[in-house]
């Protein structure tokens, strides 16, 4: 196992084909290995532990046969004699290494699941941690459904490599060296004969960790997709059924389900190929070895008792190779997921923390902190220029209304100000600070940002508002609850706050959740607050009460409003109008309206879909 | 974000004397198809085990015989034996993995394929209980548990207690008394090991459960990241993970515990009964009642009796394993799908046309019992060719209603007629080709914008009527400007398109199979003020032929409608056109303008 582990090579040149789309993220050389080494490096002592428990364990089981031989040779002329000493001794002995081995056993057992429990945390945790720092860009592409196949179909393969391995490996290893030891050393030659035949078996198991390598990186990628596919129908199963999609996605789900089951059968005949052509061989050596000892005793040059022990030793010395090969197999199979973990981890976050923060200057007057864009320019990484070049100053305690055609860069906008991504040039400060220099907590105190998409994690509803801020009292949570009017149809679930969002009576409808998460922000009580569209899903009176929230719980905050409904816009103190990036209309509503510009536009077109 | 509570409707194993044979029996119909293969495979590891019985022999023979005898046609001809042997034991081990290797892959894929199929046929109200991460490991790891029961404890049981018999009828057939002895310890083994199996498959439920949390919330972390970046929760988010992995490495540890005793247990338990038949066998031989040479045969015989016998202890445990991960698989498959009424022949009553709802009443199938119902007695009729407004406070059970009519949900009381027929008649999937709809939430699915747009229509729809269905949505210039136009991939696993954007595509696949019924929820609402009112032109032109029935939140949309019905209290509390509501009503004119306080 000197090998390196299969590493996914380097996306090299222009890929005709994206990386997201194969499930192919590119990992850097030999980051699979050091994956592996990293994880178990912290445990390299237990680990040396649990295979020397394993050895003497072993060597307990093996005086079985011994204590045999012994109670034959001396117990039995010894008890004739009347001296039931040797008896005694034996029956101790037996007693002391059944009792050996089986305590070993347990203590093996225990502490290599604990070595692979603690192995697979950290990998979890890893894996976790890392998904949750990389960008939000990252997560559209990569889909909900490779992560978590990343991090619990992956997970798993690599819990079979622990679990079974250790034990399978260090057997095998002992079993090959003591036994070829002992060959070369009852004969030479029938020594030789079975070192020879490691060559023949040395390339077989090259070509099988080859071939079978390559059938895992298939099939962890053919269960990916399953996932996904699973996954992406349970979430919308509304429209599948609406639609009726039912039987559409069957037979696309037969595909993918098809892809997996192949990959997992081709895994099972490369076993097959590999136990066949490993037997083949063993079972080669073992006559050749025969027929070499049984001529060598012919010439007088081997003596046949020599012969018997070694033709006994002949068959145990081929016994583990099965047990390599499913070593083998559970080992390629994680080399395969942890490649594709390795993948996932080589990613970039977009917006690295900082190591060495700078903080925030203490409030002085208003809650609001000024917003400066310096000379930002931003690009996605796949190309393509949103924000050309960019200067925006907004003062503390400021309401901007950001105004302008889908794609016209409202949204790169509020995302820049969020540090949902970081800008390509120039900077973002916040009180003269660089986003980038603060951590994420002051980061956080500083800058909110509610977006159209108000999901619901599993938990309670009181839960869910306390994502805003983790430390608020009940009492803090229903306030926030009732400055915006949600409190009442909160009060009347279930279990009021305490309703789980998935359980008994917990649903919760498209405005209503709007609401919990203005709460959360409410909670949050940001310096700056980034209101993306958030209240589309809203009615005219649910859109009051956010206004007024806006206007008494967080008066004096710096907010960024990106909304359709002028009437949002209408109590703005700054109307920023934005097409293809730029800026091309700033002002008081007042004065725009006035103005024949874009703004009036749109102004009188919502005032024309009030009418009625 | 909040993994205390594991989202698991049925997460505890109710019945305490759930048997794990009476679980895995479960899986024969899906073994059926294959069984003869898999049985083949069985017989053919029980020939081949027997097969690595007979190579020893025949060393023991070439020893004795032959090369004892200096014979070298002797030796050649028991080398030949040998590599014959030899060549047939690694054909017949490759031969039986070659027979299982597709069938188990199929089974697996087979229970996986029944499981997606049954999931989407459940009621709505099902995936609303269950969340997906759960449902999704019942998917993955569950099932590949199953393969791995199939493939290996399950052949290997049987080969090791054929095994384990035949070398106890060899056992005392050498010698019945010390036999005996060696069968001493099998009756505490087997109250042992039926402990550890209830015990084991306790742990072993809960194991699968959290893993089904730690999904859950794998999930939940990539659907809210926006959330959780929004509010810099990236960390307690991991905290959260974190307590969760550690609960399920507590269990897992727990698992471990168990294994280990009870493999200490077997491996001490035979020793013990194999030493005190080598200290009475070497007695009985020293009192010359016993020969040496019996004593050995016996004492080897036992003695490779040891692994078939070790193995029983991680071969029960992976079929416990199994065995639970079985019942988690049918907790799924035994909820019931929804009955279709099919009745063909449908019941075309001379009633009036459009849509009529007639005291409809509605509660979740799961809402407490003192819990007033959602709807309660609601009585309307969109005449046809009419398009009607909805309106309401939230959580009045807008979506709630406009859910009845394609029956996503069933209504619990009254009934609802279309064109003077009974929806509960009606069979479902010719009910949603005649009623289409556009939810609050535009979900688009992993394929081209085309093919999300034409799932709205039949199979012979085209170019020409996405095209008008894009043009309606206002869609057609965005789309137009996408890479590669309408056959741009988008969706999860695509193109992330605005908020907007997935609307206007939501709303093209609600009206691009011209249905006859329509049904809009608020379908406006992420679309700025120019794009609205060139989709409302748009959109008249749709309604005029359709019946129609639109959830609206302002008066934008409600200018959309003929009349407005506005809903209040589970009933229709008025109905009308926008104007007279608005001086009838002043809840709605609360609704409509958000001013009019005193209604508060």
């Amino acid at each position: 196992m000197t090998e390196t582990l299969p590493e996914q090579k380097p996306a090299d040149g222009a890929p005709p084909s994206d990386p997201f789309d194969q499930d192919d993220l590119p990992a850097p050389h030999g980051a699979t290995g050091a994956l592996l080494r990293s994880l178990l490096s912290a445990h390299r002592t237990r680990v040396a532990c649990a295979a020397l428990v394993l050895l003497v364990k072993e060597a307990a089981v093996q005086a079985g046969p011994l204590l045999v031989a012994y109670a034959i040779d001396r117990g039995v002329p010894a008890f004739r004699a009347g001296d039931h000493g040797p008896v005694v001794a034996v029956a101790l002995g037996y007693l002391l290494c059944a009792a050996l081995s089986g305590l070993l056993q347990y203590v093996f057992v225990r502490g290599a699941a604990r070595v692979n429990q603690d192995v697979l945390l950290d990998l979890r945790g890893r894996i976790f941690r890392h998904a949750q720092v990389l960008s939000v860009d990252f997560h559209e592409r990569y889909t909900s459904g490779r992560l978590i196949s990343r991090a619990t179909t992956d997970v798993e393969s690599l819990r079979e490599l622990l679990s079974e391995g250790l034990q399978e490996l260090v057997g095998v290893v002992l079993s090959f060296l003591s036994i070829s030891l002992v060959l070369l050393w009852l004969d030479l030659g029938v020594g030789a004969v079975a070192v020879v035949s490691f060559a023949p078996l040395y390339l077989l198991i090259r070509s099988y960790r080859r071939r079978v390598g390559e059938v895992y990186t298939h099939r962890s990628t053919a269960i990916a997709g399953v996932i996904v596919k699973f996954a992406e129908t349970m979430n919308g199963i509304r429209p599948v059924r609406a639609f009726r999609r039912e039987e559409a996605n069957d037979a696309e789900f037969a595909v993918l389900n098809r892809r997996h089951e192949h990959s997992n059968g081709d895994a099972l005949l490369e076993m097959a190929r590999y136990v066949v052509g490993s037997r083949l061989v063993a079972n080669t050596a073992v006559a050749g070895m025969c027929l070499w000892g049984a001529y060598r005793v012919a010439d007088g040059s081997l003596e046949l008792g020599v012969l018997a022990a070694a033709v006994l030793y002949m068959r145990r010395l081929y016994d583990p190779i099965d047990r390599l090969g499913m070593f083998l197999n559970s080992y390629e199979s994680a080399a395969a997921s942890l490649a594709k973990i390795a993948g996932l981890l080589a990613q970039e976050p977009g917006v690295p923390e900082t190591t060495t923060p700078l903080s925030l200057p203490r409030r002085t007057g208003t809650p609001g902190r000024q917003v400066v864009f310096d000379g930002v320019r931003f690009a996605y990484r796949t190309g393509g220029e949103v924000l050309p070049r960019f200067d925006l100053t907004i003062p503390a305690g400021q309401t901007v209304a950001v105004v302008g055609a889908t794609g016209a860069g409202k949204s790169t906008l509020a995302k820049l100000l969020a540090r949902f991504y970081d800008p390509t040039e120039g900077r973002v400060l916040l009180d003269g600070v660089d986003l980038r220099d603060l951590t994420t907590p002051d980061l956080r105190r500083g800058v909110v940002m509610v977006t159209q998409e108000a999901f619901l994690f599993s938990g309670t509803v009181a839960e869910n508002i306390a994502i805003g801020r983790p430390d608020a009292t009940r009492d803090e949570i229903e306030a926030a609850a009732k400055a915006i009017g949600a409190h009442d149809f909160i009060a009347n679930l279930p279990d009021g706050y305490d309703t789980d969002v998935r359980k008994r009576g917990g649903r919760i409808s498209a405005g209503q959740r709007q609401l919990v998460a203005f709460a959360r922000a409410l909670l949050a009580d940001p310096a700056v607050l980034i209101l993306d569209e958030a209240t589309s899903s809203l009615d005219v009176p649910g859109e009051r009460a956010v206004q007024q929230a806006m206007d008494t719980v967080l008066a004096g905050r710096t907010a960024v409003v990106i909304a359709h409904r002028l009437s949002t816009v209408e109590v703005a103190d700054r109307v920023l109008v934005m097409d293809s990036g730029r800026i091309v209309e700033d002002g008081t509503p007042q004065t725009l309206v006035t103005a024949d510009g874009h703004y009036a536009g749109l102004h009188q077109a919502w005032r024309d879909s009030l009418v009625g | 974000m909040m993994p205390e509570m594991p989202v698991n409707p049925a997460s505890a194993p109710k019945s305490p004397e759930r048997s794990a044979v009476r679980v895995l029996l479960r899986l024969w119909p899906y073994v059926r198809p294959v069984r003869g293969r898999w049985l083949g495979a069985a017989v053919v590891a029980v020939v081949a085990s027997c097969l690595s019985l007979v190579i020893p022999l025949v060393l023991k023979w070439m020893v004795d015989g032959p090369v004892a005898e200096r014979d070298p046609g002797g030796v050649w001809r028991g080398a030949l034996y040998l590599l014959l042997l030899g060549v047939a034991e690694a054909l017949l081990f490759g031969f039986r993995r070659w027979l299982v290797a597709r069938p188990l892959s199929a089974v697996e894929a087979g229970m996986r394929a029944d499981l997606y199929r049954r999931l989407q046929r459940l009621p709505i109200a099902f995936h609303d209980r269950w969340a997906s991460g759960q449902l999704l490991s019942r998917g993955t790891t569950d099932l590949m548990l199953v393969r791995m029961f199939l493939a290996f404890p399950l052949t290997f049981l049987l080969v090791n207690g054929v095994t384990i018999l035949a070398g106890y009828v060899l056992l005392i057939a050498q010698d019945w008394s010390l036999g005996l002895v060696l069968l001493t310890p099998v009756l505490p083994l087997v109250i042992v090991c039926s402990m550890f199996e209830t015990r084991y498959g306790t742990v072993a439920r809960r194991a699968q459960d959290q893993v089904g949390d730690l999904t859950t919330v794998v999930e939940e972390s990539v659907l809210g990241i926006r959330i959780v970046k929004g509010f810099g929760r990236h960390r307690s988010q991991a905290e959260s993970f974190r307590a969760l992995s550690e609960r399920l490495r507590g269990t897992e540890l727990v698992k471990a515990r168990l294994l280990a005793m009870i493999w200490a247990v077997i491996t001490v338990v035979p020793e013990l009964a194999i030493g005190a038949a080598l200290v009475l066998g070497t007695v009985q031989v020293a009192d010359g009642d016993l020969s040496a040479g019996t004593l050995v045969a016996f004492l080897s015989t036992a003695l490779a009796l040891r692994w078939p016998v070790e193995s029983i202890g991680f071969l029960l445990a992976m079929s416990q394993e199994a065995a639970t991960a079985t019942e988690r698989y049918f907790e799924v498959m035994d909820a019931e799908e929804e009955p279709d009424t099919a009745s063909p022949t449908a019941s075309t009553e001379d009633g009036p046309g459009g849509v009529r709802f007639e005291g409809v009443t509605f509660r979740y199938p799961d809402a407490p019992d003192d819990a007033p119902p959602v709807l309660d007695g609601v009585d309307l009729h969109i005449r046809p060719g009419e398009t009607l407004a909805l309106v309401g406070g939230t959580g009045s059970g807008k979506t709630t209603l406009t859910a009845l009519v394609p029956r996503l949900h069933e209504a619990t009381g009254g009934r609802i007629l279309l064109d003077g027929e009974d929806i509960a008649l009606m069979e479902r999937a010719r009910l949603r080709t005649l009623v289409s709809m556009a939810f609050e939430e535009p979900t688009l699915f992993s394929a081209s914008v085309g093919e999300n747009v034409l799932m709205g229509a039949g199979e012979t729809a085209a170019e020409p009527e996405l095209e008008r269905a894009l043009g309606v949505a206002q869609a057609d210039g965005f789309v137009g400007r996408l890479p590669e136009g309408s056959a741009t991939q988008v969706g999860e696993q695509g193109l992330s398109l605005s908020g907007g954007q997935r609307q206007r595509l939501a709303l093209a696949r609600a009206v691009v199979g011209r249905p006859r019924f329509l049904i809009l929820d608020d379908p406006l609402s992420a679309l700025d003020v120019h794009t609205e009112a060139r989709v409302e032109a748009a959109l008249r032109e749709v309604l005029r032929e359709t019946t129609a029935l639109v959830v609206a939140h302002r008066p934008s949309t409600v200018m959309l409608a003929d009349r407005v019905a506005l809903l209040s209290r589970g009933r229709i509390a008025a109905v009308g056109t926008h104007q007279e509501l608005l001086r009838s009503s002043q809840e709605y004119a609360w609704l409509m303008s958000g001013e009019n306080q005193e209604k508060r």
